[in-house]
This record gives structure tokens, C-alpha cells and sequence, in this order.
């Protein structure tokens, strides 16, 4: 009976929090028909903000992935002064308030600052351009490959490269032959899940952008937008294929995760 | 060879080396025996350099190899918890090394199958190393240390992690491979037994520092230390000194030698029989055949006549 109820109580709060608004954007998306969403969705606007999405989170991804493989590998491998400190910054991004990062990103990369005067100069601008909604991307994300790496690369251990090193493979073939390999599964889950964090992205991305439609306005900016302009079926359009995005990305982790487990 | 001169290194305060010197002949097959922390694992991994020493030198045939790297030492390293590259096949595993060397396609293939044949594992070259038990892993990582036809080949606590029948039968089959290999094979152990079955010489190792070096009757026969005697065999204490219990001559009337003492026990251990012997307020306890028991006739609480045998290993205490 206990088991009965505990199952009832779990699915209707996912019914009313989950289920039930993702289905009512499919639902709203797909009223009109066809023709209407897929015009809505193919608008210059709601492209070039698809495309934004996109420009703007693989380089984020790429990245992150560089960032969080070396820095997964330091922590684990190496004692240096400064380590746990380093440890506790790195989940600093899933603290912060999104906004918050953004506007801390506004103040040193700002076009009147001098860090942002500096770029302007050498001719690349920051801020409410792509480089400021990239770093902002970056640091929502960071944490992510970081930690979804290091377990693995603890416990995979040293001696398999150290076979490798006495076999006569150098630092760079050991890495590219063994520790890449060995903890591949849980560099794709961690990239997987960095990109899905990056598509979605809102906060830090509203404040860095300017939201300018048609030049800094990624997708979620740009359903923002679309539904304060009570142009409900370009919104609709455009978070339906977020959210198609997002459920593939969580498809994708999930056959990511079992082999991950086997091995 | 291997020239190991004064090689120290420490690990924060502790002393893992202290001025180690000791020279390992070519195509010997040598055995670093000695207690856990005793620094005979740091010493292998220095002499293929994993570790680097605090100071000294290490030599491989005839080349001071104290700074290079692992790459170029040319040594082949076998893990106690094998190593073996998880994701590649058995084959690959052992084509490992000569991939990286960029050896031809058919001189790979043929190197590789002839090494799966010499350790028995021919059958297994597409299977993946989790496919395989422990033996099988531990002789797959020996194959693909032996494929770059390493100078030296270094193994630490290579039977460690596996059960005892299989243990059993990797030693005996590491001791034939050595007769048909040649290799300069140094391997790390805290078992005396494996130390005695395998190895031409033994270097008994403890606190960080070489205790002695000799084949293993000489280390049996002649110890030179009270530590090297107990960790080598069992011993027991007569009139202060150590001796074998199976080199205790137990008589039944007073003779030359002898001292008094009374019979506390008596262990039946199927070939050989166990006495606890009384002699003052001392513990002493021999080692004797079936027959020479039965002979002896004693029953607990008789009075004995206890002394060494002639020629016997004693060290003062």
C-alpha cells in the first residue's frame, strides 16, 4: 500500500512538473499544423538564433572538454599547493546565479574596462558579441567534464600508463593509446552533458549578448523574446526543438552511462 | 648487468633507500626478497626508472641509465595487478610496444603469435583482458613486456595478486621461461618460498637496505644476519642462539652438547613431526621426520636431551 501511494505521489509530481508542460509545448507547438510550425521555426529570426545555439556551444564544449580533461587529470595525479582550493573553485559555476557570472563577466570584459579596452583594441570585441556569450557558456559549464572525467581517472590508476612508458610509448602517445581510451565513456558523458547544459544556456547569455535579435540572440533568447512579442508560435517552435535537443542529449547519456558501469 | 651504487631515496621523512649498493649478472635470474616496506619494490621501480633515486647511480649493461626516461631504457616491467591495456585484445596488448617502435605489419603479426604460443595463450588473442582470469592476464602483460626484447626484465610481485595453485604453477613456469629466454629478469617478492624456487640469487632486502646477497642455499646455509636467518626459514632459540628446528638433534640420554629439558607437546604434521621441548624456563620446539620420532619414543613430560647438529647454522642473537 505504502509502495502503491510513494509511486502515485512521484509520478504526479513529475506528471505536473515534467510531463505535463513538455507536452503542452509539443501539443501548442503542433496545433496549428505542420505548415505553421515548421514556418515559424524557419523564420531568419528563429535560424540564425538556432545557428547562434550552435556557434556558440560547441566551441564551449570543445573547450570545456580540453579545460576539464587536463584539469581532471592535475587533480587527481598531482599534489600541489592550492589543490583543494582549486577543487572547491571548479563547482563554483553550479553556485553562482547564471546572471550573476554574467554580469561579473560584463564588468572585467566590459567594452569601458580595461581588460575589455585591451581586446577592443586588438580588435576583438567581448562583450554583447559571440567571445563574451562563448565565456560565459564555458563557465556555467565548467564543472562538468571535470567531474564527470576524475572518478574515472582515479580509478583507472597510473600503472597502465606506466606500462605504456616503459614500452617505449612517449607522454603523448600514452595519452592518445591509453588514458584517452580508457576513460572515454566518461569524457563523452561529460561532454554530452556539457553541451546540453550550453544549448539551454539563459542567464548568463541574456546579460553578456545584449540579446540583439538576428546578431547575439541564441535559441532560448530568442523563445524569450518571441513570447514577449506574443508571437507564441515562433516560442513554441523553438522550444520544442530545445527540448528535442535536450531530451536526445539525455538519450545519449543514458546509453552513455550503463557501458560506462559494465567496464 | 644491472649496477645498482649508492642509491638513496626517501619519501617525505621515510628512508625507502639508504645507500643501496648491489650488482644484478647478466642473464641471471634474481630474486629482491625481503618484508613489505623493506624499499625492494622503490629499488625495481628505480631501476626502471619510475622512480627517480634522491642519489646514486644505476647502470644497464654497461650504460648509466640514472636520467633516462622509462621510454629509453629498454626494460620490460610486469605489474602486480597486471597493467593490461583494458581496451585492446590480448594481441594488441603484446603489440603494444611494437606498434610504437613502427615495426612492419607481418613482423608484428608474426612476433605477436609467437609470443601468445610462449605463454600458452594462443587461443586468447582476440579476447579482451576481462575475459581472462588472473594467470592468464599476468602471463598476457609478460608476453607484451618480453615482445620488445627488453634488456632487462623487471617483475614486481608478479604472483601477488593470484591464489596459491595458480601462483604454484606461474613460478615454475616463469623459472622455465627464464632457462629459454636469457633475459636478465629481476623480480620483487616478500615470499621466501617463491624466492627459493625461482631464483639463481636472492638480495634480501629490509629497512631500505640490502641485507645480503647469495644464491639460495648460501642464504640458507650461511646467513649473515639473525634477520636474514628468520625471514629465510623458521628457527627457534637454543641457549640464545638461533637455529633451525630441523637441524635440533633431540636425544633420549645426556651426550656431548646436550642440555635438559622436558618434552612439552608433540604435533603429528603428517611427513614431519613437531616437539615442544622445555629446556630451563626456554621454549625451543625441533623438527623431525616420522621415523626419527618413533625411534625417539618420547611421550609429554619426559626428560630430553636437546643440541645442534653438527655444522649447523647458528647466529648469536
Amino acid at each position: 500500500m505504502a509502495k502503491i501511494s510513494l509511486r502515485v505521489t512521484a509520478l504526479t509530481y513529475l506528471l505536473f512538473l515534467l510531463v505535463l508542460p513538455v507536452g503542452v509545448i509539443c501539443w501548442r507547438t503542433f496545433d496549428q499544423g505542420l505548415a505553421a510550425f515548421w514556418q515559424a521555426l524557419t523564420s531568419p529570426e528563429a535560424l540564425h538564433a538556432l545557428q547562434i545555439t550552435v556557434v556558440v556551444a560547441v566551441p564551449a564544449v570543445l573547450l570545456n572538454t580540453v579545460f576539464g580533461l587536463g584539469t581532471a587529470i592535475l587533480l587527481v595525479r598531482h599534489k600541489f599547493w592550492g589543490k583543494s582550493a582549486l577543487n572547491a573553485l571548479i563547482d563554483l559555476p553550479l553556485a553562482v546565479s547564471p546572471v550573476v557570472a554574467g554580469l561579473a563577466l560584463v564588468l572585467v570584459y566590459g567594452r569601458f574596462t580595461p581588460v575589455g579596452t585591451w581586446f577592443y583594441d586588438h580588435g576583438v570585441q567581448v562583450i554583447y558579441a559571440l567571445p563574451g556569450m562563448i565565456l560565459a557558456t564555458v563557465f556555467v559549464s565548467l564543472p562538468l567534464v571535470v567531474r564527470a572525467v576524475a572518478p574515472v581517472v582515479e580509478e583507472i590508476g597510473i600503472e597502465q600508463e606506466q606500462a605504456a612508458w616503459t614500452l617505449g610509448a612517449t607522454s603523448v602517445q600514452t595519452f592518445r593509446r591509453v588514458t584517452i581510451p580508457a576513460i572515454r565513456w566518461a569524457l563523452a558523458y561529460g561532454m554530452v552533458l556539457a553541451l546540453a547544459r550550453s544549448l539551454g544556456e539563459f542567464g548568463s547569455v541574456a546579460v553578456v549578448s545584449g540579446n540583439i535579435s538576428g546578431q547575439t540572440q541564441t535559441a532560448s533568447l530568442f523563445v524569450q523574446d518571441a513570447f514577449d512579442n506574443y508571437n507564441q508560435q515562433a516560442a513554441y517552435a523553438v522550444a520544442f526543438v530545445l527540448a528535442v535537443m535536450a531530451v536526445t542529449s539525455l538519450l545519449l547519456i543514458q546509453l552513455l552511462r550503463p557501458k560506462e558501469s559494465r567496464r | 648487468m644491472i649496477r645498482v651504487s649508492n642509491v638513496s631515496k626517501n619519501f617525505g621523512s621515510f628512508a625507502a633507500l639508504t645507500d643501496v649498493s648491489v650488482d644484478l649478472p647478466a642473464g641471471s635470474l634474481t630474486a629482491l626478497l625481503g618484508p613489505s616496506g623493506g624499499g625492494k619494490s622503490t629499488l625495481l621501480r628505480i631501476i626502471a626508472g619510475l622512480e627517480e633515486a634522491d642519489s646514486g647511480t644505476i647502470e644497464i649493461s654497461g650504460t648509466d641509465s640514472t636520467r633516462l626516461s622509462p621510454q629509453r631504457r629498454n626494460v620490460g616491467f610486469v605489474f602486480q595487478h597486471y597493467a593490461a591495456f583494458k581496451h585492446m585484445t590480448v594481441a594488441d596488448n603484446v603489440a603494444f610496444g611494437l606498434k610504437i617502435r613502427k615495426r612492419s605489419k607481418a613482423d608484428i603479426t608474426k612476433r605477436v603469435d609467437e609470443l601468445l604460443e610462449l605463454v600458452h595463450l594462443e587461443q586468447f588473442a582476440h579476447r579482451y583482458p576481462s575475459q581472462l582470469s588472473g594467470g592468464q592476464r599476468q602471463r598476457m602483460a609478460l608476453a607484451r613486456a618480453l615482445a620488445v626484447e627488453p634488456q632487462v626484465l623487471l617483475l614486481d610481485e608478479p604472483f601477488g595478486a593470484l591464489d596459491a595453485q595458480v601462483r604454484k604453477e606461474l613460478r615454475a613456469w616463469l623459472r622455465r621461461l627464464h632457462d629459454d629466454v636469457h633475459v636478465t629478469t629481476v623480480f620483487v617478492t616478500h615470499d621466501q618460498e617463491e624466492a627459493m624456487e625461482v631464483a639463481d640469487s636472492i638480495v634480501v632486502m629490509a629497512d631500505g637496505k640490502v641485507q645480503q646477497v647469495g644464491t639460495p642455499d648460501e642464504l640458507y646455509e650461511r646467513p649473515a644476519s639473525d634477520f636474514v636467518m628468520s625471514f629465510l626459514g623458521p628457527v627457534t632459540r637454543l641457549g640464545g642462539r638461533l637455529v633451525r628446528p630441523h637441524d635440533l638433534e633431540l636425544l633420549a640420554q645426556p651426550a656431548e652438547g646436550t642440555v635438559a629439558g622436558t618434552v612439552q607437546r608433540i604435533v603429528r604434521l603428517g611427513f614431519e613431526v613437531r616437539i615442544d621441548v622445555l629446556v630451563g624456563d626456554d621454549p625451543v620446539w625441533a623438527q623431525l621426520t616420522r621415523d626419527s620420532a618413533r625411534r625417539l619414543a618420547v611421550r609429554p613430560g619426559d626428560p630430553i636431551y636437546v643440541r645442534a647438529a653438527p655444522e649447523t647454522p647458528l647466529l648469536s642473537a
